[in-house]
């Protein structure tokens, strides 16, 4: 993910409207292109931006309110900025059970984040808690941006942040 | 990435036989494997027939349903000049359930195979796989294995020289539970909010851009290809039990057991064997509590229901409980239940997607009830207001997210109430803090 500083570059650049025109292929009108355009936006800029939505609204050809309420409805799509590396960490029943709250306290702890959402203050982590991963039997697991990682516990979470300089 | 345990001498790979095998994921490690073979045959085969031998097979849906179905392709309808669609639901995210994860990221191409007949059995050209944005490694894995059928000539304009067209393309989600609803998953691939649709119209009428459509769980569509090339008296036979519960069953087990896992079964394997035998039982000093069998929306089971109980869509149904989707959450003496259940009921009004008003209202104020008395502020008729809310929860909403938000909070009143009581009566210590 990018700095804020190119936020506002706009996100169809020639190469990300190319993308988004191949993947126009696959569906049989430009609103399909929604979520995979909200995608795209917020691989460019770490965020999807008030301008991105604008952008994407026009170039669907639906309104801004439209986009809106998807934007809202999609947990993984962040409204506002985040950490450069963002850890969403799993504390659904099967993990809780099993001590993901303990691996949340040492997240919490290496990354220097006051609160769940909150970014550190370097600016390196943001930490949230989130629904069923889908990975219960692996206890605890964990993205951190696009990776899955798997079986983390509390006394793994130093290394694992080392990781992401 | 955890690697599989290796195969225990009482499952039955059929499904998970290459799981752990990096080949496999690749286009001619599969052919290599066998793969490829009941799409070849398949191109030959009629629409009728290929539904008839899947709904011979017995197969059911493997979601959480258990519909038939070949039934459910037959319901598609013929000679009606309009596209049709196949949507796969790769949404996996029942609490507790972790199993079309294994075949999307060991054995990917099962999948695509699955789809491809799918769509044939069901006149498609089109299928879209919808992954939840969470699945990044195995959507990475698909992609890929998307990538190398389409070099091979396997799908596109002319799949496998048949001169038909064959696409099977991915569409992310972006997190929402509620997208593996089938028409909340329809709309979020038209680009809309994840609400669920009223029915009717069924999606076999109306569906993916107001098309008929179908949709199937990936364990489903990945069982398709060896359905057409081994049969389906075959796959019939595949069972330990009963003549409805066909096949074999991914079931991922977790929770307080020794090894955690998706295990393949045939149908009918006592559930008792497979917690403690195949999973390895309770860790040192621990007993069993209690099961959710088929992910979190399905009522608990105590371990004396347990004891008894066979696993198959019968034998759980008879038990009191459901298969559901195969995610089987294991619960030793140390769990606090109504935590838990707390736990769940949050997850559940986290997930609404709030146009209901009974399940909007229902989850959210369920939650609040729970975490009261788990703060040791319980009023006595907490237990009645939180039966009669998630009577109100029941059968009253677009889609069963409600129903399934008030099913572990009924069966565990009902059956570990003793818990309650202490919170309520101050007999045991608040599990919460102030809120």
């Amino acid at each position: 993910m990018s700095a804020d500083a190119t936020v506002q570059e706009p996100v169809f650049t020639p190469a990300r409207r190319a993308q988004l025109d191949r993947l126009a292929t696959r569906y049989p009108n430009r609103q399909a292109l929604l979520l995979p355009a909200l995608w795209i936006a917020q691989r460019a800029h770490g965020w999807v931006t008030p301008a991105a939505i604008e952008e994407i609204a026009a170039e669907l050809g639906v309104t801004t309110a439209h986009v809106q309420g998807v934007v809202s409805f999609y947990t993984m799509y962040h409204t506002h900025p985040v950490g450069r590396h963002f850890i969403q960490v799993c504390t659904t029943s099967p993990c809780h059970m099993c001590g993901s709250t303990e691996v949340v306290k040492a997240l919490l702890e290496h990354t220097g984040c006051i609160d769940l959402g909150a970014q550190s203050p370097d600016g390196r982590f943001t930490v949230i808690e989130v629904e069923c991963l889908g990975a219960c039997g692996f206890v605890t697991p964990m993205l951190i941006d696009d990776d899955f990682i798997e079986s983390v516990t509390p006394a793994g979470v130093p290394d694992l942040l080392a990781r992401y300089p | 990435m955890g690697w599989p345990h290796p195969i225990h001498p009482r499952e039955t790979p059929v499904l998970s036989t290459h799981f752990g095998e990096v080949e496999a994921r690749t286009h001619a490690g599969w052919v290599a494997r066998g793969g490829y073979e009941g799409l070849r045959q398949a191109l030959t085969m009629s629409p009728e027939a290929i539904t008839e031998v899947v709904k011979a097979s017995g197969l059911r849906g493997r979601g959480g349903a258990g519909f038939p179905t070949g039934m459910k392709w037959s319901f598609m309808p013929k000679e009606d000049g309009q596209p049709h669609y196949l949507c796969c639901n790769a949404d996996e995210s029942e609490p507790g359930t972790f199993k079309d994860r294994e075949i999307l990221r060991w054995t990917p191409h099962a999948l695509i195979e699955g789809c491809a007949i799918a769509c044939l059995g069901i006149r498609a050209e089109v299928c879209y796989i919808f992954i939840r944005g969470e699945y990044t490694e195995p959507g990475r894995i698909l992609e890929a294995a998307l990538a190398e059928a389409y070099a091979a000539g396997t799908l596109g304009a002319d799949a496998m020289g048949s001169g038909k067209r064959l696409d099977v393309f991915v569409h992310w989600g972006a997190g929402a539970y509620i997208c593996g609803e089938e028409t909340a998953l329809m709309n979020a691939i038209e680009g809309k909010r994840g609400n669920p649709r009223v029915k009717p119209p069924f999606p076999a009428v109306a569906g993916l851009f107001g098309k008929p459509t179908t949709i199937n769980n990936v364990e489903t569509l990945a069982a398709v290809p060896q359905i057409i090339t081994r049969g389906a008296a075959w796959y019939a036979g595949l069972s330990l039990s009963s003549p409805k519960s066909t096949g074999t069953k991914l079931i991922s087990v977790c929770g307080h057991v020794r090894r955690p896992g998706t295990y393949e079964i045939t149908m009918g394997l006592p559930m008792q064997d497979l917690i403690f035998d195949l999973a390895g039982g309770m860790h040192e000093g621990r007993t069993l509590k209690a099961v959710i069998p088929g992910g979190s929306s399905v009522p608990i089971l105590t371990a004396a229901e347990v004891a008894t109980c066979i696993t198959d869509y019968e034998g759980i149904a008879a038990a009191g409980s459901l298969l559901g989707s195969g995610g089987m959450i294991v619960m030793d003496d140390t769990t606090d239940m109504v935590f838990q259940i707390m736990r769940l009921a949050r997850f559940y009004a986290h997930e609404s997607c709030a146009q209901c008003t009974n399940c909007r209202e229902g989850t959210a104020w369920s939650t609040r009830v729970l975490e009261r008395i788990l703060r040791g502020e319980g009023q006595p008729s907490d237990l009645d207001l939180l039966l009669d809310l998630a009577e109100n929860m029941t059968g009253r909403t677009i889609c069963v997210l409600s129903d399934s938000c008030a099913t572990p909070i009924v069966s565990g009143i009902t059956k570990f109430r003793s818990e309650f009581d202490a919170y309520l009566s101050g007999a045991r210590a608040p599990a919460l803090q102030e809120a």
